[in-house]
């Protein structure tokens, strides 16, 4: 439990499965930045990743950094021990600053339960756990 | 070119069959399913020597425990079936999605008469300890890691489609007010009809005071707005509408089925939250039929958690878009006396998780005018019936009457 009243997330965290196609978004954070697949034809951004452009069909994507700024879409307080141990947590499902079609369901943190707020402006911080640094956001707090 | 020919209305539900229904019945799978069948196969006049077709969703060796019900190789050799047609699948438009294939195999001769059902044993399986899932994995040694879809939502603790719906009510409490006092009403009306059907498995009174006292599970989704998991199999008979004439009891016209998913099919990724793919399939649906949403007598709209009911009744057009709230607030319109009686059974949050097939069976039972004490006044002629959420939607209507 941190001073916010709530915790970071769940007590186990399930780790991804890391692969050719998802160890770029899943190491990212290593260097403190987050990315994403990008057309080098379109421009779009491209998540989850794909093999090629879903807008252009070009098979021309490669992970590029983004501002890591995003705002709450949504958000819920979970209160059920799926995962025994676990105290509140905050889910949140974050659409990034680049593109409207790229979200992400993440953990919000460092922003109490009763504070969070849909449209709320955040910022990515990473949690590393193994071989994985799992973006989570919070309030922004830089400018 | 004029418009192609709506097959899914050479289709009729000409028999339903229920198994017991219950907690922790302690009884087989594959005992509840033939139960349901041989039901179904006897309300429809038939001898499972006319049976030719079988399907269910979603087939063996889906989900955790006590989820998926037996196979329909399981089915077929039970009831030692001679098929011209079988199906058995999780990918489409929702749970109906057995019902609708049923209805296209006997629209184009594939079969005659086709048994399709679904079997759960949740119940059983919670007991066993058989949904502890994630939890014990974490107790023990070396928790395994997800590829896949699962990868984007697990390791945030987003493991259950509680959580995921909790965010599609608290993006409509966002963009249109929506309250925890309106949404009640869904649970609070589900209890209420409950009390008038003898197999439903929560039957006292339930006060607006109860439902805010219930323990969160993930906010603003308390424990009522979850439905009930329960053992039970329910079945149908999809036959030809020629076939129609025939039965002794009413048979079911099927006028349209509603199939279509135009957003991304994904709970983080899909245009608005607030509808998901019920919008597509309500409005493919609507595209199929002269009937208007003011001509539905009764709804029986799948609340495996009470938000989704709530999204099915605004992209159904049965209220204003975003109205659902205001709507069945105080409970009198969604009555079983009101304009749009719902979820007349309990729905599944009340008489229990048969997840979308105990909707179409209870659709069936009003048209038939065999509801009982929970008979809506007037017996409908139109019923409207959709299963599922999020990016998993299917919905259909039924007539009491051929088309």
């Amino acid at each position: 439990m941190s001073a916010s009243g709530a915790a970071r997330g769940p007590a186990v965290r399930v780790l991804p499965r890391l692969d050719d196609t998802n160890r770029f978004f899943w190491t990212s954070g290593e260097d403190g930045r987050l990315r994403f697949l990008r057309c080098s034809a379109c421009h779009h951004y491209v998540h989850p990743p794909s093999p090629r452009c879903p807008y252009c069909l070009e098979a021309s994507l490669a992970p590029e950094p983004v501002s890591g700024r995003g705002v709450v879409h949504s958000f819920t307080v979970n209160h059920q021990q799926w995962i025994p141990g676990s105290d509140d947590y905050v889910i949140g499902l974050v659409t990034m600053a680049e593109q409207d079609d790229v979200r992400l369901t993440t953990n919000l943190v460092d922003c109490g339960p009763d504070d969070v707020r849909i449209g709320m402006a955040v910022e990515v911080t990473f949690e590393q756990a193994d071989d994985v640094w799992l973006p989570l956001f919070r309030p922004v707090t830089s400018q | 070119m004029s418009a192609p020919e709506r097959l899914e209305r050479r289709s009729i539900i000409s028999g339903i069959g229920q198994s017991d229904v219950g907690r922790r019945l302690g009884r087989g799978e594959l005992d509840l399913t033939v139960d349901a069948c041989l039901s179904a196969v006897a309300d429809a006049g038939l001898t499972r020597d006319d049976i030719d077709g079988l399907a269910t969703f979603p087939g063996a060796g889906i989900g955790t425990g006590g989820f998926a019900g037996p196979s329909t190789p399981e089915v077929q050799d039970a009831l030692r079936l001679k098929l011209n047609w079988h199906d058995g699948g999780l990918e489409g438009p929702g749970q109906l999605r057995a019902v609708f294939a049923a209805c296209l195999a006997v629209a184009a001769g594939l079969a005659r008469h086709v048994l399709v059902y679904r079997t759960v044993t949740e119940s059983s399986a919670q007991g066993e300890g058989g949904r502890q899932g994630i939890g014990a994995m974490a107790g023990g040694r070396g928790i395994p890691r997800f590829s896949g879809v699962m990868q984007w939502t697990l390791p945030y603790g987003a493991v259950s489609a509680a959580n995921w719906l909790a965010m599609i009510a608290q993006r409509r409490m966002f963009e249109y007010g929506l309250t925890r006092e309106q949404m009640a009403w869904i649970a609070l009306n589900g209890r209420r009809n409950a009390a008038r059907n003898p197999k439903a498995i929560y039957r006292d009174p339930m006060s607006l005071e109860d439902y805010l006292a219930a323990r969160m599970i993930s906010t603003p989704l308390c424990l009522y707005d979850c439905d009930a998991p329960c053992d039970g199999s329910t079945a149908v008979v999809v036959s030809r509408a020629e076939y129609a004439p025939d039965t002794p009891n009413p048979a079911c016209h099927v006028n349209a089925i509603g199939t279509a998913i135009q957003g991304r099919p994904s709970w983080d990724q899909f245009d608005d939250m607030t509808t998901f793919s019920a919008r597509d399939a309500a409005a493919s649906m609507w595209a199929r039929t002269e009937l208007r949403p003011g001509d539905v007598d009764v709804a029986e709209l799948y609340d495996g958690f009470s938000i989704l009911t709530m999204v099915w009744l605004e992209e159904l057009g049965l209220c204003g878009k975003g109205e659902s709230g205001p709507f069945i607030e105080g409970g009198s319109r969604i009555a079983l006396d009101g304009p749009v009686p719902l979820n007349t059974s309990g729905g599944q949050l009340s008489a229990g998780r048969l997840h979308g097939f105990g909707m179409l069976h209870e659709a069936c039972v009003q048209l038939r005018g065999e509801g009982g004490d929970r008979q809506v006044p007037v017996t409908p002629e139109v019923a409207a019936v959709a299963a599922g959420g999020g990016p998993i939607a299917g919905c259909m209507l039924l007539t009491r009457g051929p088309s």
